[in-house]
């Protein structure tokens, strides 16, 4: 409640600049009322465009009222170019019913559309502006539902690991002793195999599905975030203020919960947004190994997957079916691309020892 | 030294034994018949499922189970691995000299790429070299693998027809069969200039090149910023500023003040680099069909092969636990700070 009226005390400090981010997501609301086909697309998905409307308003707010933040971010034209991708992949994965609407028969959005079952990959045309792979799925469709795919397999295995990191962290931290020693030896134990090698085995012993990679990936990952917050409670848990807050009184969770955990987050915000790319290019990988989602699934890897023999063109034409990798090779750097950019200046922003560190 | 080397040593058991549990739980998630397959060693044994449930005691209690399943992995006996039909440990033996030998061929461009790199850009810091190998760094790093190898497999093997997937191509890999072709290490390009055949050491390098080029590419990254970061706070040391005092000439107070120092990180970063590119082979041997141990593991893992998988996936975390020791020990060895505290 206290955030929520200090965010709109902000406004109300910034009204002319929040006037404009109002008057942007309105202009944009018009602009899909006024061209016809769009305005029946939205008519289709409401839900999908209020969200948009909200995301826009949203991001407007947060770009346009003035904040330590922002105003650090703006020097930095490097981490603009990651933000506004990652604004980017956010506004096609809420828009993807309006952009690529599933066809009325469709049972669940997220299967791609096949437009007969011929082998051969077919290139870009009017209605599959990105072309078509073997046995032709439509690759728009599929990149534009693989970005909800994506944004949906990173968040969700961010939240477990950083869940049993946060949990076994901070109990190794901020306990010590032999708590500490147990917990350490078993993230040893996690970070004895390569993070893919590791996810292999356990999606190959659960059975191939996207939410077995997701459970693979967060078993690889958490141990990372376990080590980095136990490291970070420690700097701060000698610190005076936690002291005073022991001496008020305050039981070991409300401290944990009060006055550890908020200073040792920005670490925490800097990893898992590298970690968001990161975590997309292995379960990429893990689709593109066939041990993730089924084909036809709109996601990125497996669309990777099927370009795969079609590398080599046909005689006299090597590149004749460059689209099938192309698109969704792209889609995914520009993914990863704007996480790291983005956590490359969270860490300068946050951490201002590593300032133009690296 | 010697009692931090101990120390690092007297871990190394119970990361083991961490590492056997793990693999263990996750074999529980398995059916006892799909389990049972850890324990044959010859294709035939597959009829008498049952039989051997019970001879090894896959319906016992679980800790009975840990420690049958242990004894037998401690006399070499990894199981069966049916995706390629040869017993695990045979498979590793097999596959491993390959990886080897694709691993020391992205390895030594790596060091060499990463610490040139690396340097140049600390001491032209902000330059032109800088950005650049920033903004390399940054886009090898946000392309997944597996969209650079089948890039260059693209490029360079559909346009130009350079860097062929595979090992050998068919004729050389018929005469490497062949009585005339004796092996000696396993690793193809060293046999062929051991046996006098310089064209399949040719043949060898032109299919090493793409899958080698590409783990290169994915894995200097880390090295030029680490040698970078290195670099820039030995640049800034008192005893730098005093060479510099003394007139001494900047290309030597960089190669024999600065980077002696800044390489002391770097080394240390070698050993895990080469655990990274383990990782790195299993989508990068796929792609190029190269048939080396992380080609054997995927195939595995898509074939249901499940002793096969372990037995790569303890394999690799004992390389790993080894290579996390060599990064301690050198780093203990070269840092003189590290051993004493």
């Amino acid at each position: 409640m206290r955030t929520l009226q200090a965010l709109l005390e902000r406004v109300r400090a910034n009204r002319r600049e929040f006037g404009a981010a109002a008057a942007l997501a309105a202009a944009v609301t018009l602009l899909g009322f006024v061209i016809p086909a769009v305005r029946d697309r939205m008519a289709r998905a409401p839900l999908a465009a209020g969200q948009f409307l909200l995301l826009v308003l949203f991001v407007a707010a947060f770009w346009v009222v003035p904040s330590d933040f922002t105003r650090r971010m703006r020097k930095n034209p490097l981490s603009v170019v990651g933000f506004s991708l990652i604004v980017l992949f956010v506004a096609i994965a809420v828009l993807a019913p309006i952009l690529a609407p599933p066809p009325p028969t469709s049972r669940d959005p997220y299967l791609i559309p096949q437009e007969g079952f011929g082998a051969i990959p077919r290139p870009p045309r009017s209605g599959h502006p990105f072309g078509t792979t073997e046995r032709q799925y439509d690759l728009y469709y599929g990149i534009v539902w693989g970005t909800r795919t994506a944004l949906r397999v990173s968040i969700i295995v961010i939240a477990i690991a950083a869940v049993i990191g946060v949990v076994l962290g901070g109990l190794a931290g901020y306990y010590g002793g032999r708590i500490d020693e147990v917990i350490m030896r078993v993230t040893d134990v996690f970070l004895a195999f390569p993070g893919l090698v590791l996810a292999v085995t356990v999606v190959a012993v659960l059975g191939r599905s996207l939410d077995n990679i997701m459970i693979a990936i967060a078993i690889v990952h958490w141990p990372t975030y376990a080590r980095l917050l136990r490291g970070d409670i420690l700097t701060v848990r000698g610190r005076d203020y936690v002291e005073a807050a022991r001496a008020a009184g305050a039981g070991d969770l409300r401290i944990i919960l009060r006055h550890v955990i908020p200073n040792a987050i920005y670490p925490f915000m800097v990893l898992s947004s590298l970690d968001m790319g990161l975590i997309v290019i292995i379960a990429a990988a893990l689709s593109f190994l066939g041990l993730g989602a089924e084909v036809g699934y709109a996601d990125w890897g497996m669309l990777i997957n099927l370009s795969r023999d079609w590398i080599v063109g046909s005689p006299g034409n090597p590149f004749a079916y460059w689209y099938v990798l192309i698109f969704p090779g792209a889609a995914i750097f520009l993914f990863v691309l704007g996480w790291n950019l983005l956590g490359d200046a969270f860490r300068d922003i946050l951490d201002p020892r590593l300032r133009g560190a690296s | 030294m010697a009692t931090y080397i101990a120390r690092r040593l007297m871990l190394l058991p119970l990361v083991a034994f961490g590492v056997t549990i793990l693999i263990f739980a996750l074999l529980q998630f398995l059916h006892p018949a799909i389990r049972a397959g850890a324990f044959i060693t010859n294709p035939n044994q597959l009829k008498a499922i049952d039989a051997i449930i019970k001879k090894y005691g896959l319906d016992q209690p679980v800790y009975v189970q840990y420690w049958t399943w242990l004894r037998e992995v401690f006399h070499g006996n990894l199981g069966w691995s049916q995706s390629v039909r040869l017993p695990v440990l045979d498979a590793i033996i097999a596959f491993f000299p390959t990886t080897l030998e694709l691993t020391l061929y992205a390895f030594v461009p790596i060091m060499i790429v990463g610490v040139w790199l690396g340097t140049a850009a600390a001491v032209h810091r902000d330059k032109v070299v800088d950005h650049l190998s920033r903004v390399f760094s940054i886009s090898f790093r946000s392309l997944p693998s597996f969209v650079w190898g089948l890039l260059i497999l693209m490029v360079f093997y559909g346009r130009f027809n350079w860097f062929p997937p595979g090992r050998l191509s068919l004729e050389a890999d018929l005469f490497v069969r062949s009585a005339q072709f004796t092996k000696y290490t396993g690793l193809m390009t060293a046999d062929a200039l051991l046996n006098g055949q310089l064209w399949i050491f040719f043949d060898a390098l032109r299919h090493l090149a793409g899958p080698a080029l590409t783990l290169t590419m994915v894995s200097v990254a880390l090295l030029v910023r680490v040698t970078r970061s290195s670099m820039l706070e030995a640049l800034s040391q008192d005893y730098v500023r005093t060479a510099r005092a003394k007139g001494l000439a900047p290309a030597v107070v960089n190669t024999r003040h600065a980077r002696k120092n800044a390489l002391i990180p770097v080394i240390t970063l070698s050993s895990l680099t080469i655990v990274g590119l383990l990782n790195g082979v299993v989508i990068i041997e796929t792609i190029f069909n190269y048939p080396g141990i992380g080609r054997w593991g995927a195939f595995a893992a898509q074939q249901l092969d499940i002793p096969g998988v372990t037995g790569f996936t303890m394999f690799i975390a004992a390389l790993t636990v080894l290579g996390n020791l060599a990064a301690d020990i050198m780093y203990a060895y070269f840092d003189p700070r590290i051993r004493l505290q």
